[in-house]
């Protein structure tokens, strides 16, 4: 701890920052704009020059750039020394003089963080009456809006794209007062992370396309903290509604999960809530059409049907709520997760991995801190793209060791990059085709998911002698791969469920315990789910109903009646087993937010509430459950899916979680979630809109002049008006961050305990699982012979189009591409193939559009199943891909990989 | 006695000359609605819409009235032309709550929203109280005749293209080294 003495108070703060970041971790107010928490300091705007004295004696001082000074100790300095003060005038004034007369046509305006810091700098006079300078906006996809005249050329857009996300096709260009923020020509931004460019550019440069097109003011949305749904990281978001429809989501600080970013999936894949194809009233089959209930029938309807033993199958993108409101309904013993039967025994072991001490899982913080990775097989960038994000801070540690040794703090961002160059901590990608992160690799290896786990096996032999031996076509590179793991201080092996592949993670395992006996302490094992709520789900079946026996009961009869929650059976077993299931089920209850294939099945629909319109808890890949609130109600006939399935109409979310913590093992600290109404200033509520939220009194007016009583929500904390106290002080309850001025996302540094640090009151969640004892060793598995003629099979995923729901949110759809077919052009060929024909899988209809790479390995196949458009349970371990005639429509439009084979086929 | 007298008789009979006397002097009130009042130009009534010199809608549904109206009388939402012009797809106010304070018109950075000296607004039903952009928008400039909110923002849009606003240079060519 360093004392550092500002305007005549003294502090203590940390001397491993800068001035500026202590300054606003003291709560005091600097202006600034390049400076970012993550990104360090590069000294581009001038914009936090403060008076620097050498000693008390000093009175002269001189000035200096607080994000570019340490806090070393005893440094005395001043923000309101009027040189100092004089100079952030006029540097914001020079930085002002080509800005446009925008703000009230602007979507930044009143979350603007040049127009807080020109507020808060003073000054409020245009002088300069000379010309402006203009630019040309350019197309940049369906996320993100270009005016580049609004530009002060603080460079954070590149500093994200390029040097934080990796993106390549956003750069500055041209010099002088013509510097240009865009890509070389107009097009869509590649980059997974592009809409962070909404949130990190300080005015109105880059803005959110969805947001604009139903636009709201920050102040008029009503919000929550909320979760994501889009994978198993569980990220957390603020989401906004106004008048009565979901407006946009952004990023909600979580120290250990998300931090300042989000990835594109999250942020713009929610607008399906929206979508008027959802589910409006609870109905019945009768004849070939649904017919809506009435209220009278909609009383007894659970009452009536829950008389006999049923099945229920549960959900990983439900909450855990839902889940354990259908397990109480239909007792455990009738209660399925819902996961294929593959997936669901690569998630015990996942679950099995989770509860072995040898082991630890990394939050995305700790992902960062990791100074040699290994992935084993998994798509991470697709399946769990914040992770990603992490894993290119995680390659930056080799050069922040080098500029520890260079004295160089670790904040001094342009000097940090260019004493490292191309140094980065080892990053090994076993995969079954080029990865998104092969530019930050050390290592690549591309081959079928059962040579992968091969490979995996031998790096674990290289390490321990009780590792199981195994053969290994990459010899160099396994050594080497096992050496950086050795030589690294924080080790981390990533794999997961999606490869479809047991022997990834036995694989990855066996590596973390090869580690862990050496080094005795417990080795960071990261293993990815793809659901936002698959382990939840899991730890709430009992690990030996497989969907499949579930199926097969309903087949033979033994069980007449079936409810399925939140789930499309038809993506999760093969047609014909689900058709027979469904078939001879006399009664089935399907709740759902969207007609599914199931729906369409269904003897009884009823229709649940989206991610916005609920409480819930998840649990993300960590294990950690995390309490996601309503934001807004739902004003159709939707309700959550534990409310259809309890006989009390009126049950509380809040009681409902606590039975769960007592009911179900393993979530005993779930109710650690909720917040305590006595903590709270006479237990008043905390209001999810803001203080200036306005048009109260004329938003519903046209329908009724007489304004409608405030709604009530008695399931929680928070309040569906500007009614309580606002949780200006709670970082916990707080959904959209403001502070008296600062009306930007940068206001989250006043809730934090230091920048970049936890919450004040943080909140990150609980984990759930508790470790003991350890697992065992694993052998490799035989490898099986793929019949001649055949191809490998490695699941492939997309960012957009990979999770259902988000799949079916008009934005998203805008970036996805059909089903496709990844072969190495010498496969390709062998079958007479051209990149973009139409391609048969298994002469089974399943078609699917060749996509011929370089960058995979001969004999495999990556196949993407498309939103539904392939069941990838009806594809086995290899496939036989024959050239189908079915002209369709599919294309290739909107996949974005590197290796794609330009060459004319 | 002296006293009583004048106190009570001499009072009264004061009051009856006074009275008496405004009879020939001339009446302060009107004989509204046949004689219409004089009203101020700068007088707070009604609250209109105006249009941009051009006749385009000069409202570009900032919010900033909304959030500036104390008794929150005032609902839009914003919409987007074409060309880039933003423009309020609905716009609402419930005059049955507005107090006419003129925070509104203090508000609106276009000169859009802008209060008349009409005050004749009772209505023998609530409902009607509620008036909507068709009834608020009207066709000419209002009090202020020149402004146009576009010619001095940046944002293009059909008609004026990137550089052609006050004050500004023609756009930047990004490929080009010259100075």
């Amino acid at each position: 701890m360093a004392k550092i003495v500002v305007d005549g108070v003294e502090y203590e703060v940390n001397p491993d920052n800068n001035l500026l970041q202590e300054c606003l971790s003291q709560g005091l107010d600097l202006p600034y704009f390049c400076w970012h928490p993550c990104m360090g300091s590069v000294g581009a705007c001038r914009q936090c020059a403060v008076k620097q004295y050498r000693d008390e004696e000093d009175k002269d001082g001189i000035l200096v750039m607080a994000c570019m000074t340490a806090a070393s100790d005893g440094a005395i300095i001043s923000i309101e020394d009027s040189q100092a003060k004089d100079m952030r005038e006029r540097v914001i004034e020079s930085l002002m003089i080509s800005h446009p007369h925008d703000c009230p046509v602007c979507e930044e305006g009143g979350e603007c963080h040049l127009q807080d810091m020109t507020l808060m700098s003073g000054h409020n006079y245009r002088r300069y009456d000379k010309k402006k300078v203009t630019h040309r906006n350019q197309y940049l996809g369906p996320f993100i809006n270009h005016e580049m005249n609004r530009c002060i050329t603080c460079y954070r857009c590149v500093r994200f794209y390029d040097d934080y996300a990796g993106g390549t096709d956003l750069a500055a260009q041209a010099a002088h007062h013509h510097v240009y923020f865009g890509r070389h020509q107009d097009g869509v931004l590649e980059n997974e992370f592009s809409g962070n460019l909404v949130e990190v550019c300080p005015t109105g440069v880059f803005t959110d396309k969805v947001f604009s097109d139903h636009y709201t003011r920050k102040w008029d949305l009503q919000s929550a903290p909320s979760v994501c749904t889009g994978c198993a990281v569980g990220c957390n978001t603020t989401p906004g509604e106004r008048y009565r429809s979901l407006r946009r989501i952004v990023n909600r600080y979580n120290s250990e999960v998300n931090g300042y970013f989000l990835c594109d999936r999250g942020r713009f894949g929610f607008d399906y809530v929206n979508s008027d194809e959802r589910l409006q009233a609870a109905s019945k089959r009768v004849g070939g059409g649904l017919q809506a209930f009435d209220e009278a029938a909609l009383s007894g309807l659970l009452t009536e049907f829950a008389d006999g033993e049923m099945i229920g199958i549960g959900s990983p993108r439900a909450s855990n709520e839902s889940n354990f409101a259908l397990r109480c309904l239909v007792g455990e013993q009738n209660f399925y997760s819902g996961l294929a039967d593959d997936e669901q025994e690569a998630t015990q072991l996942v679950l099995e991995m989770a509860r072995d001490q040898a082991f630890h899982s990394p939050s995305i913080r700790e992902i960062e801190s990791c100074d040699a990775v290994v992935v084993l097989g998994e798509d991470v960038t697709n399946t769990a793209p914040r992770v990603a994000l992490a894993l290119r801070q995680a390659v930056r540690n080799r050069s922040l060791d080098l500029a520890a040794d260079c004295n160089i703090p670790a904040w001094q961002d342009a000097a940090v990059r260019e004493l490292a160059q191309n140094e980065r901590s080892p990053l090994a990608l076993l995969s079954s085709y080029a990865s998104r992160l092969d530019d930050v690799a050390s290592d690549c290896v591309i081959d079928s998911p059962a040579a992968l786990a091969q490979q995996g096996f031998a790096i674990a032999s290289e390490l321990s002698n009780q590792a199981a031996a195994a053969e290994s076509d990459h010899g160099d590179t396994v050594k080497r791969i096992a050496q950086q793991l050795k030589a690294a201080k924080r080790p981390l092996i990533i794999a997961g469920t999606s490869a479809g592949s047991i022997a990834l993670i036995q694989a990855a395992a066996n590596i973390a315990r090869a580690l862990h006996e050496s080094r005795g302490a417990a080795i960071d094992l990261c293993l990815l789910v793809p659901e936002v709520n698959t382990l939840g789900v899991s730890l709430l079946a009992n690990p030996d109903n497989r969907l499949g026996s579930a199926l097969s009961r309903l087949a033979a009869g033994e069980v007449k009646k079936a409810v399925v929650l939140e789930n499309d059976l038809y993506r999760r077993a093969p047609r014909a087993a689900v058709d027979s299931a469904l078939a001879k089920a006399e009664q089935l209850l399907v709740i759902d937010q969207f007609e599914t294939a199931t729906t369409d099945q269904a003897d009884i629909v009823l229709p649940s509430t989206a991610f916005s319109e609920h409480e819930a808890t998840y649990v993300n890949y960590e294990g950690r459950a995390q309490l996601s609130f309503q934001v807004h109600r739902n004003y159709r006939g939707a309700r959550p899916g534990w409310r259809w399935l309890m006989e009390d109409a009126d049950g509380n979310v809040e009681d409902l979680i606590n039975r769960c913590a007592e009911e179900a093992t393993a979530f005993a600290k779930l109710d650690d979630l909720l917040p305590a109404a006595g903590d709270f200033v006479a237990s008043m509520k905390i209001p999810r809109q803001s203080h200036r939220y306005s048009g109260r009194t004329a938003m519903r007016s046209n329908v009724n002049v007489h304004e409608p009583k405030q709604p009530i929500d008695d399931q929680s904390v928070l309040a569906f008006s500007m009614e309580g106290i606002p949780a200006s002080k709670d970082a916990r309850l707080m959904g959209a961050a403001w502070s008296p001025g600062w009306n930007s996302n940068q206001s989250i540094s006043k809730f934090q305990d230091e920048v970049n640090g936890e919450l004040k009151q943080g909140d990150t969640g609980t984990l759930l699982l508790e470790r003991s004892g350890s697992g065992q060793w694993y052998s490799a598995p035989a490898q099986a012979a793929t019949p001649a003629g055949e191809l490998q099979v490695a699941p492939a995923y997309q960012i957009f189009g990979s999770d259902e729901l988000s799949a079916r949110s008009p934005t998203i759809r805008q970036r996805m591409t059909d089903a496709y077919v990844s072969i190495a052009p010498k496969d390709a060929e062998r079958l007479g193939l051209k990149q973009g024909d139409a391609v048969s899988l298994n002469g089974n209809g399943s078609l699917a559009t060749a996509c011929i790479r370089t960058r995979i390995k001969p004999g495999t196949a990556a196949v993407y199943c498309g939103d539904g458009q392939i069941n990838p349970h009806e594809i086995g371990d290899s496939v036989a891909l024959t050239k189908s005639d079915v002209a369709g429509e599919r294309s290739l439009s909107g996949l974005i990989v590197s290796d794609l084979y330009e060459e004319d086929y | 006695m002296y006293t009583l007298i004048k106190d009570t008789l001499l009072t009264q009979v004061r009051t009856l000359w006074l009275v008496f006397r405004k009879l020939f002097s001339k009446a302060d009130t009107v004989e509204y609605p046949d004689v219409q009042p004089y009203m101020f130009p700068r007088w707070r009534g009604r609250i209109i819409l105006s249009r941009d010199p051009d006749g385009e809608e000069r409202c570009v549904a900032c919010n900033l009235c909304a959030v500036a109206c104390p008794v929150d009388c005032i609902a839009l939402q914003k919409g987007e032309m074409e060309d880039g012009r933003w423009y309020p797809e609905f716009f609402r106010i419930n005059f049955s709550r507005c107090i006419m304070c003129g925070f509104c018109e203090e508000a609106c950075p276009t000169n859009a929203i802008q209060l008349t000296p009409d005050f004749e607004m009772a209505e023998y039903v609530r409902q009607d109280m509620v008036w909507e952009k068709e009834d608020l928008l009207i066709s000419g400039t209002g009090k202020y005749h020149d402004y146009s909110f576009y010619n001095v923002a940046g944002k293009q849009i059909a008609g004026k293209d990137k550089g052609e606003a006050l004050n500004e240079s023609p756009p930047v060519d990004v490929r080009s080294l010259l100075p």
